[in-house]
């Protein structure tokens, strides 16, 4: 299960219908488990297929996270004309390179009025597994 | 040429657990290679076979990724940080 403040949620669905039609992408970094805050990432991209990050980006991120005592809880992508869940592109960079702890959110923004919101964990064999994404105040 | 080697949390299963290791060579293939004689099956994880940087990984010496200081090739000073971190993308 991922839990998630409610503003961060919604913030992630608004940087999704922002960037739309290209794909967006984030990061939200925890401590202990618990997600703290939204980094909204550059898509390298800009594309309405697929997302990388800049390393330059990638290195900020990752001193940030370091200072804070912060994980990468979770990386967050959108899809703009499929279904919110990994595509085989996805899974190779989850197995690759995120590893089987860190839940990938996926957001759809394919329809105009409403907007998918699903998480999966991926394990080391590819396996993908989907989760509750259960909301918090704050 | 004695240098810091940041892991990210995906390959620290090569390094017991530790975030940082040490390690020594004058480039970054050299520094990879002596990593490898005490923590194998890392190697393998930051070239690919056909001898390139893996694209699951960026590599930074000091603050610049090292695709911009010739690669695997890169030079590594005494007292530098190599820092790995794991390359991001989708579709």
């Amino acid at each position: 299960m991922l839990e998630l403040p409610r503003s961060i949620h919604d913030a992630v669905i608004a940087h999704a219908r922002r960037d739309h039609p290209d794909e967006c992408c984030g990061v939200l970094p925890g401590v202990d488990g618990r997600v703290t805050r939204i980094v909204p990432m550059q898509n390298a991209e800009r594309s309405p297929t697929g997302f990388s990050w800049e390393s330059s980006e990638v290195l900020a991120l990752h001193r940030d996270m370091d200072d804070r005592d912060e994980e990468m809880l979770v990386v967050y992508h959108s899809h703009t004309m499929t279904e919110a869940a990994p595509s085989r592109t996805d899974v190779r960079f989850a197995v690759n390179a995120t590893g089987p702890d860190v839940h990938w959110l996926i957001v759809s923004t394919r329809e105009e009025d409403t907007t998918e919101v699903r998480s999966f964990l991926i394990g080391t064999d590819g396996e993908v597994t989907e989760e509750e994404v259960r909301l918090l105040d704050g | 040429m004695t240098v810091q080697v940041k892991i990210p949390t995906i390959l620290r299963s090569y390094t017991g657990g530790e975030k940082s290791v040490e390690a020594s060579g004058e480039t970054l293939d050299a520094v990879f290679s002596d990593l490898e004689s005490r923590h194998s099956g890392l190697k393998a994880r930051l070239v690919a076979e056909g001898g390139g940087l893996h694209k699951f990984v960026n590599i930074y010496v000091d603050d610049e990724d090292v695709r911009f200081l010739g690669g695997l090739e890169a030079p590594v000073k005494d007292g530098q940080t190599v820092t790995i971190l794991p390359a991001v993308a989708g579709g």
